[in-house]
């Protein structure tokens, strides 16, 4: 314990002292870092704009919300006595961080305390397999002391935020807060449409409540014992959960609108936002893979492979539901995972986030595949890719294709780790039920 | 028959009544289209002028007019059908089309005389049209008219068809004109194939008259060359086409002239033979007008005036080739003579035996410059590497105001800045920002007026106009802004992309600095030059700058089958191996293999 808030604190000072020279490091311009829809020099553009009286949406600027724009848009307005503009904005991101952060270690005490709950009801001592060690901490200092969130929180873009309402969507679910869990989903999906797959996850953590053992083991532990031990479907906190989303959905469109009065108006943001995440209009390098695919593709299959690619997020949405239901949180990581991997402008943030996420389950996936394989990979890819761009950009000495591969790479990796986490949570489930099979 | 007979004398009666009757009232139809074949006008002149650097300008002007056509209906006596059938089409209110190759230079050839302010074009195509259809139209028309005018010059005006590729400014590119459609191609090659059909309009194509100069060899091989279309078209005075050539020359040394010591200095005498290999012989007859005149300098021409006040064309420093039939001054803006000499030359009265050669004949070397627009304009790039750069914008000043505005302090002088650049130069222009004299300042300190049309991705180009007020006493100022470089689809780059991208000229004007040149003439009511009244329409100074060439980074165009094949594997391998995942039942495969085992021993 002593422990966490020592090492906690020391993220936070890392970040603080690095804050002065992110200027410098030119994160704000990094493809890993900063994607058309998060880039913050986008939202200073569109704030420019909207001050000189057009849309913020005119000309194809600005991808991000409106209401963003109420909020940080007057922090990137360069001062007259030359303070840098970031700064404001980056401690503010190092706050958003650390609420982050421990919002994920309180969802890592609920799963916990979930966890030895039901443990005990299946009188289970501690599985065989676990390493036995405090999932909430680890994953809470995962995300403080992850690099990637530390160059996405000094790279002045808006990805802190989406991740802290996807935790917060979480963490209300988990403590079952309605209003709390609806905002934070319907601010997520408002900023970066794909958390909207969440609401599955956020369903079922109302309905059932945190992760826990498959309820058929409850039921051959006990027969017939009802009640307590068995999990129902419980509708009212679902319901409570949809009129709030309802009620937030409507306030966030109604804000909208008053702030982009008199201009093109709600459709206009649409377009821009979400349209855009959907077309993949802006072809400008990123981690992923969809840039270049959409580069070189034939004009007239971009359409069916634009619904190929958005399709396959949700094609995988119902098996996993049915098969990981009764561990709601480790299928909002499973989803958060692909998401990430097929979103069209993939930056490291997201991987911060589902990375830390990934912690959550350190007991559970203690027998996981491929973990040493996987770590050298990401070492390795986050080394290579940036040098691949500097020869290909900046030196001209490279090709595209270099840089491609390490996007291909990247992807295959997190292919690995989202394949191999599932398989080892259903594994992890199977030799629950051998256990309790031998007890 | 017989019943016939008697009115038979009738009918012959009726018959010349009616004859007589017709042709009373054929004469005045007749004589209004001989009316009107008056009135259809054709003028040809040429301006001839030796520049500082020791090179010379030729500027061929021609100009047919047509008056409102309902007295002669869709025939034309002189006027180009192609050109008034355009008009019509179109409804144009106004156009201008230009065809350049080469930069003027405007430090050595002049930035403020009336000559190079409507004549200095941008490189490759410009074109602007003004049209009289309503607001919803017009896009549609300007696409039509440009397929119209690629045809009609063999030119790729058509490119100017996409939205990205044209723009609508309000006020940077002509303060007074709306609904204007504007369009540059910086990368067109302009050659001979241009200048036929632009001669074609020329009543006398290029057999007779003036024209008959332009030699395409020395034409296309000149250091700048940019060939000029006009139309105006209103109900009160028809339609108005003007034609113009300039073209900037360097004479050849004579080899046979004795070298004297101070060759190098001494300017090369030229003659309109050696600098077209042609003389003149005889005018177009259509033409109503035509002349060739002469200019000296101002700052030349008071030169001469102090050596030799008495002949200004004959006398030991310089000699014309030919007798000049009229000499006009300039008045200044006092009214009183300045000293920019214009020679004129009939060209009517030369013919096949006694041909028109004029040329000038140095005697003693001569030192001069040419009037300057207040601000040296230069526009360049900075930054490297292919993801992002900025535009820089630098003014220089001439020192030219100081003696235009000699007022107090606290004066300003007024810049009206327009730049179109194309989507995939993404510009952020909350990074706009402007140095003076070496000094950052805050951009809205200067502006007065400003209008952006942001750039959307491969619909429309971005636009930038700027009304800045800078200091009377500055010496320069920079304006900066930021771009982000576009990524384009393997299909959107031409064929060299690795060549790199161009950014057209921007228009820099100078709206307190205006220009009207007026001449003493004896009889200004009679003498009709439809040139000289060009050079009497004030003008405000502008400047073009430079085209920019951007450099894109270029994907692989080699290879989209792999590209697609591999990210295809990627996707299969993660949708396949999870559905393995979750579909498993190890507890059943388990059995399986047991029972196998079993089987098997």
């Amino acid at each position: 314990m002593r422990w966490f808030w020592l090492l906690a604190s020391a993220a936070v000072a890392l970040r603080l002292l690095l804050v002065p020279f992110a200027g410098n490091l030119n994160l704000g311009s990094r493809p890993e870092v900063v994607t058309p829809v998060t880039s913050l020099r986008r939202l200073a553009e569109g704030y420019w704009l909207k001050q000189s009286s057009l849309s913020p949406y005119a000309g194809s600027m600005y991808h991000g919300s409106p209401l963003l724009l109420i909020m940080l848009g007057p922090l990137t307005v360069k001062r007259n006595d030359g303070e840098p503009t970031h700064i404001v904005c980056s401690l503010i991101f190092v706050l958003v961080d650390l609420c982050t952060a421990l919002l994920i270690r309180a969802i890592g005490q609920k799963l916990e305390l979930t966890n030895r709950k039901s443990l005990k009801l299946l009188k289970l001592s501690k599985p065989s397999d676990s390493f036995g060690v405090d999932a909430a901490d680890i994953s809470s200092l995962i995300y403080l002391w992850n690099p990637f969130s530390i160059m996405t929180c000094l790279g002045s873009c808006t990805s802190p935020i989406d991740n802290l309402m996807v935790v917060l969507a979480i963490y209300g679910a988990c403590s079952r807060i309605a209003p709390l869990a609806a905002f934070g989903w319907v601010m997520a999906t408002h900023f970066s449409l794909y958390p909207a797959i969440l609401i599955i996850p956020v369903l079922l953590l109302f309905g059932y409540g945190p992760d826990a053992p498959p309820s058929k083991l409850f039921k051959e532990k006990s027969p017939h014992t009802t009640g307590s031990s068995v999990r129902i479907l419980s509708w009212p906190p679902i319901l409570q959960f949809l009129v709030w989303a309802a009620i937030w959905f409507c306030y966030v469109l109604l804000l909208s609108i008053i702030s982009l009065k008199g201009f093109d108006g709600l459709y206009e943001m649409l377009k821009k936002t979400h349209g855009f995440i959907l077309a993949v209009e802006d072809l400008s390098p990123n981690i992923g893979v969809m840039w270049y695919f959409f580069a070189e593709v034939f004009e007239f299959f971009r359409v069916f492979f634009l619904i190929v690619f958005h399709v396959n997020i949700l094609y995988m949405i119902s098996p996993l539901a049915i098969r990981l239901m009764h561990r709601p949180c480790f299928l909002a990581f499973v989803y958060i995972a692909i998401s990430s991997m097929l979103k069209s402008y993939p930056s490291v943030g997201d991987a911060a986030l589902y990375l830390s996420l990934l912690g959550l389950f350190a007991n559970e996936l203690a027998e996981m595949k491929f973990s040493f394989f996987l770590f050298c990979g990401y070492i390795g890819v986050s080394l290579l890719s940036p040098v691949m761009h500097n020869l290909w950009i900046w030196r001209g000495t490279g090709n595209a294709n270099f840089y491609f591969a390490t996007g291909l790479a990247y992807t295959s990796l997190q292919t690995v780790l989202v394949v191999e986490s599932v398989s080892a949570m259903l594994n992890h489930d199977r030799m629950l039920r051998k256990e309790l099979k031998k007890a | 028959m017989a019943t016939n007979r008697p009115r038979c004398p009738t009918a012959a009666f009726l018959l010349l009544l009616l004859l007589l009757y017709s042709e009373n009232a054929l004469h005045p139809t007749l004589a209004s289209i001989e009316e009107g074949e008056r009135r259809e006008e054709f003028t040809e002149e040429l301006l001839l002028k030796p520049l500082p650097d020791r090179k010379v300008l030729a500027h061929f002007h021609f100009q047919s007019s047509a008056p409102p056509s309902a007295a002669n209906g869709r025939h034309h006596y002189i006027f180009p059908k192609a050109i008034a059938q355009l008009v019509r089409k179109f409804q144009i209110r106004e156009l201008e089309l230009s065809f350049t190759q080469g930069r003027w230079n405007y430090e050595r050839w002049g930035g403020f005389d009336p000559v190079s302010i409507p004549n200095a074009k941008p490189t490759g195509v410009e074109l602007w049209a003004t049209f009289d259809v309503p607001l919803n139209e017009i896009d549609y028309t300007w696409k039509n008219l440009t397929h119209a005018l690629s045809g009609l010059f063999c030119s790729s005006i058509n490119f100017l068809e996409s939205s990205a590729a044209y723009s609508t400014p309000s006020w940077g590119f002509h303060s007074n004109y709306s609904n204007l459609r504007y369009g540059a191609l910086p990368r067109e090659a302009v050659c001979t194939e241009n200048l036929t059909p632009w001669l074609k309009l020329l009543p006398c194509r290029d057999k007779a008259g003036i024209a008959s100069l332009l030699d395409r060899p020395s034409i296309y091989k000149s250091h700048y060359h940019s060939q000029r279309l006009k139309l105006i078209s209103s109900k009160l005075v028809g339609i108005i086409l003007e034609q113009t050539l300039s073209v900037v020359l360097q004479p050849s040394l004579r080899r046979n002239s004795p070298v004297s010591f101070n060759a190098g200095s001494l300017q090369p005498s030229w003659s309109v033979n050696s600098l077209f290999g042609k003389k003149v012989t005889g005018h177009c007859v259509l033409a109503k007008v035509s002349r060739i005149y002469f200019e000296l300098e101002k700052k030349l021409a008071s030169k001469v005036d102090e050596l030799n006040p008495l002949n200004s064309w004959n006398n030991s420093v310089l000699e014309l080739l030919e007798v000049p039939s009229r000499e006009f001054r300039e008045l200044d803006a006092s009214n009183n003579p300045g000293s920019s000499l214009l020679y004129e030359f009939e060209v009517s009265i030369s013919n096949e035996s006694a041909p028109l050669n004029i040329g000038i004949h140095w005697k003693l070397p001569l030192i001069w410059s040419c009037p300057h627009a207040p601000f040296r304009v230069s526009r360049y790039l900075m930054g490297s590497g292919n993801e992002r750069g900025s535009i820089a914008i630098s003014l220089q000043s001439t020192q030219l105001h100081e003696w235009f505005l000699t007022t107090s302090d606290g004066c300003a002088v007024h810049v009206v800045i327009f730049q179109v650049v194309p989507w995939y130069v993404k510009v952020y222009y909350h990074t706009m920002h402007i140095f003076i004299d070496g000094k950052a300042h805050i951009i809205s300190d200067v502006v007065r007026k400003i209008q952006i049309s942001p750039s959307e991705d491969k619909l429309s180009p971005g636009s930038m106009e700027l009304m800045l007020s800078l200091p009377c006493n500055i010496h320069s100022a920079t304006i900066i802004v930021d771009f982000d470089k576009g990524f384009l689809h393997i299909d959107e780059y031409p064929p060299d992309a690795n060549q790199g991208f161009d950014i057209p000229s921007a228009l820099v004007t100078f709206p307190d600095f205006y220009l009207s040149r007026k001449y003493q003439l004896d009889d200004s009511m009679q003498y009709k030059s439809t040139l000289l009244s060009k050079f009497q329409e004030s003008n405000s100074a502008k400047r073009y700058t430079e085209v920019l060439l951007v450099p894109l980074t270029t994907p692989d165009f080699s290879m989209p089958y792999n590209v697609i094949t591999f990210t295809c594997t990627v996707l299969a391998l993660y949708f396949g191996s999870m559905l393995n995942v979750l579909r498993r039942r190890v507890g059943q495969e388990e059995r399986l293999s047991k029972s196998k085992g079993t089987s098997i021993f």
